[in-house]
This record gives structure tokens, sequence and C-alpha cells, in this order.
């Protein structure tokens, strides 16, 4: 009984560390996408910061959480990098991230943005007992989607597809035939 | 005996670990190491024989004979290969972005690694047996993109970074088809977990009920892994070699071995979803379930090759133009009556 509570302290505290090394590659990688003077090398350490996060969704049990994290992020970085190559109109890349003086009126933005976020999360009533993790947890998930949730998902659906058109409908080129279109 | 010589082997490691009394974090934690060393290995080993296996199948579809001299049968000859390129230096342009230029290399190992972790290459022989599966091969695959564009643009070349755009132009296209062609599969198992992908198979592959999907499947896989007819990533005749122009010595070498690994992992991919994975066929259970694995993967690979020496490079508009207008429309409708079949069929 004692060796399975030593074990289970042996879990606890890799998991702490685990906590730790994941939270500190996060804010280091979000750290370098922000200060970064190059473009591309902040957009790779996006990818950084996307890595950490999923590794911390794992943490928490969440494990089909942090495989969207790794696709749709992470994966999708390489489309964030061919645009920024593509539209940034500069000669050298080396200075593509460039600081200037706004940060005088970024600061007490984001410091205000940063009390608020606090202040919530302060006063919400956190689930402090973790609950019964299922082991399958993909299988909970089909039904909220496809049954509960079904209308409000086939709406962003649809939200998504209208932008999508949208999109194509801006960027297409204009032909002029002669006549105005 | 045969069909259980990876699985005991395994218990005996864990039984020995038990009765030197070690703590069961660090015992199971180091079976983890042992069973990803044993995937890298295999990664490894079957990337540099698959060289030399597609030079030969190469040179049998075009009457040659292929490597023949180092080694019986030519044999050594990749590993002759590798050693050259390790003994040769590395160069780095004076222009390029130096951490990049030789992260990207480092890298490129690293997906195939983590998918493979996943895959069961026998009966009870997944190294972790996740229940998101397929979802995972799919979110870990994306990654291989990114890693291949940063080695086109760290190098600072104008061919490297139009290889390094096409990649993502292709990779990032045929993803959508080769996605939407599992869930045909998907919606038939009602799993994501690859042993039970391959369970629901023990009565008939998936190749009969969803030949569509697996048709898109192949296609799509090929763009992929960046091999003709797909392969104008690297066309020779317009951008040098694409992305890995100006890398010499071990970064080339990793990148070309990297190649046959992702060639292995979509054989692999095909097979546990189309073709009952380690299942035997015709009830041949005389062999262990891993040979008819690898078998599978082996002849699927085979395929590959064929195609690859037989048909010539599309054009850039072409390639994009069939994954966007013809490959996804076709998937889609194959999900849409792959779910009508299947609520006709249960109501």
């Amino acid at each position: 009984m004692k060796q399975l509570q030593g074990c289970a302290d042996m879990e606890n505290s890799l998991e702490l560390i685990a906590f730790f090394l994941l939270a500190g590659s996060l804010l280091t990688g979000a750290l370098m996408v922000v200060t970064l003077k190059n473009l591309v090398n902040s957009v790779l350490s996006l990818i950084v910061v996307f890595f950490s996060l999923a590794g911390i969704f794992i943490l928490l049990n969440a494990d089909f959480l942090a495989a969207v994290q790794v696709l749709v992020y992470a994966g999708g970085v390489c489309i964030m990098l061919v645009f920024g190559v593509m539209l940034v109109q500069r000669k050298d890349m080396r200075e593509s991230n460039p600081v200037n003086r706004r940060f005088l009126i970024a600061a007490p933005l984001t410091g205000a943005l940063f009390l608020l976020i606090g202040l919530v999360a302060a006063k919400s009533p956190w689930v402090k007992e973790a609950g019964e993790v299922p082991e399958n947890t993909i299988e909970h998930l089909a039904p909220i989607l496809l049954r509960d949730y079904v209308i409000p998902f086939e709406a962003v659906a649809i939200l998504l597809t209208v932008a999508l058109t949208g999109v194509l409908l801006l960027v297409k080129e204009v032909k002029d035939n002669g006549r105005s279109s | 005996m045969l069909e259980n010589i990876f699985v005991s082997s395994l218990n005996w490691l864990k039984n020995l670990m038990a009765a030197v009394e070690l703590p069961a974090p660090l015992a199971d934690m180091l079976i983890l190491v042992i069973k990803l060393a044993a995937i890298l290995g295999f990664i490894l080993i079957n990337a540099l024989w698959l060289v030399y296996m597609e030079r030969k199948v190469s040179a049998f579809i075009q009457g040659r004979i292929g490597p023949n001299r180092v080694g019986p049968f030519g044999l050594l000859q990749t590993t002759m290969d590798v050693l050259k390129l390790i003994s040769k230096e590395i160069i780095i342009p004076a222009a390029a972005d130096k951490k990049l230029f030789l992260l990207a290399p480092l890298m490129i190992f690293v997906p195939p690694l983590a998918i493979f972790a996943i895959v069961p290459f026998g009966k009870g022989m997944a190294a972790i047996d996740l229940n998101l599966g397929v979802y995972y091969f799919v979110a870990m695959a994306s990654l291989s993109t990114v890693i291949i564009w940063m080695a086109g643009w760290s190098s600072n070349n104008k061919y490297a970074l139009l290889g390094g755009m096409r990649v993502v132009a292709q990779m990032v296209s045929y993803e959508m088809p080769l996605i939407l062609s599992m869930i045909g599969v998907i919606i038939l198992t009602g799993t994501l977990n690859m042993n039970g992908i391959i369970q629901a198979q023990e009565k008939v592959w998936f190749i009969f009920l969803q030949p569509v999907a697996a048709t898109i499947y192949l296609i799509a896989a090929l763009a992929e892994t960046n091999r003709t007819p797909f392969d104008l990533v690297e066309g020779e005749s317009e951008i040098i070699s694409g992305p890995f122009t100006e890398y010499s010595g071990m970064g080339f070498a990793f990148f070309f071995l990297a190649e046959y690994a992702n060639v292995l992992l979509v054989s692999v991919m095909a097979t546990t979803l189309f073709f009952g994975g380690w299942l035997a066929p015709f009830g041949w259970t005389f062999l262990p379930s891993w040979f008819w694995f690898i078998f599978k993967v082996y002849i699927m690979v085979f395929i590959f090759m064929w195609v690859r020496w037989t048909f010539p490079r599309i054009r850039v508009d072409q390639l994009m133009g069939f994954a966007w207008k013809v490959l996804v429309p076709l998937a889609i409708a194959n999900i849409f009556l792959t779910g009508l079949g299947k609520y006709l069929f249960l109501s």
C-alpha cells in the first residue's frame, strides 16, 4: 500500500514538472513571437506555443483538444508563414517584425485587458474538484456536436462557408470584358 | 511462438524490471523508451533499404540492372551512400538563416516517429494504443509541411523558396482529400482507434466497401509524399531540387531518407485503413500477424514506386485543380453516400 502511495506521489510530481516545463516553453515561445525581429522566426516560435498548449491539454486529459490544437493551429501555421512572406513589403526579412514607439498606447490597453481577464478569472467559480475523465473522450463529443447542438454547429459551418466564398469573391481578379461588372 | 515473439520479449523485460524492483513509473518510462527506440530503428533501417528497393524497382521498370556492385546484389549500396554522405562537409550558405537551416533536417524525422508510435504492427503490437488514432496521424502528418518549408525558406535561395511555397500549396491542398477519404472508413467503424479499425475488417477489407475512398487516399498520399507524378516540389528540371537545393552531406541525406519514411507511413496507413492491417488474408494464420502487416505494407510501397516510375510529372495548375475540383467533391460525395448507406443498413 505504501509503495502504491509512493508511485502516485511520483506520478504527481512528474506531472508537476511537466506542467512547469510546458508553461515555461509556452511563455518563452510567446515572448519570442512578440520580440523577434524576423517575422518568420516569430511565426515559427508560435508553433512552440501551440505545442506547449497541446501538452498542457494532454496533462488535463483533454487529448482530443490537444490533437485539434496541433492539427488546426500548429499545422495551419505554414499558411500564415506563406502569407507573411508574400505580403510583407520589406526588402530584408530580418526586419519584418519591427518594434515601434506605439507601446505607449499599447501598454495601458493591454494592461487593462490583463486586469480585466485577471478579475474575471478571480471571480469565476472554478470547479476545484476534478471530475472523472471518461476513458474515451471522443465518443461523448460526437452526439453533443451532431445531435444536441446540431443547429448552432451547422450555423457556424454555414457562416464559415459564407466567409470563404466572400474571400474568394474579393480576391478574384476582376476581368474587364468591356462592361462594368 | 512466432506470433508473440515481440510481445513476450517485452513482457520478459517487464518482469525483469519488476524483479529488480524498479519503481513503476520509471519502469513504464523505460519500456516506452525501448519501444520508441525500436521504432526509430525500424524507420531508419526501412528508409535505408527502401532507397535500395526504389533503385531496383526503377531499374526493373526501365530494363536496367540497378545497383549490383556493393555487397551481394548491391544490397549494401545505400549503406555506403549514407556513409559517404556522413563523411561529407556540411556547407551552410552565407546568406542562410543558420539556425533554421540546421534545425530543419533535425526535425524532419520527428513527425514520422511520433506517428509510428501508435501503429499496430501486429496483434497487440502498438507502442501506444491511442483512442485518437487516425486523428492523431492527421495532426502529426500536417507538421511535415512546416519543416520542409523551413528548409526552403532558411536556405535563402530563390529555387528553394519557390519549392517551399509549392510544398505548402500542394501539401495543404492534398491534406483535404486525404482526411475526407478517411472519414468514410471512420463512419463504417465508428472508431478512430487503429486497432479497432483493423478488427472491424475481420470479414471484409474496406477496400471492397470503400473503393472510392481508397482510390482518393492513394492519390492524395502520393501527393503528400511529394513523389512523381506530384513531385513538383523538387521538380529537377524546373527548380533544381526545391527546398533541398542548398543541403549537402547529412542534411541532404536526412531529407532523402525522410521521404522514404513518409512513403512507409502512408503505406502503413493504407494497410490499416483499407487492407485489413495485420489480419491474415483467407485465414492464413500460420504466419504471424506482424508478418502480414509488413508484407502488405511492402506491397503498398511497391505500388507507390510503380506509379512513380510509370507516370510523368503534371503541371502545377493541373495539380491544384485536380485536388480541389475532383478529389474533394468526390470525397465529400463518398462521405454522404457512406453515411446514407450506414443509416439505411442500420434501420
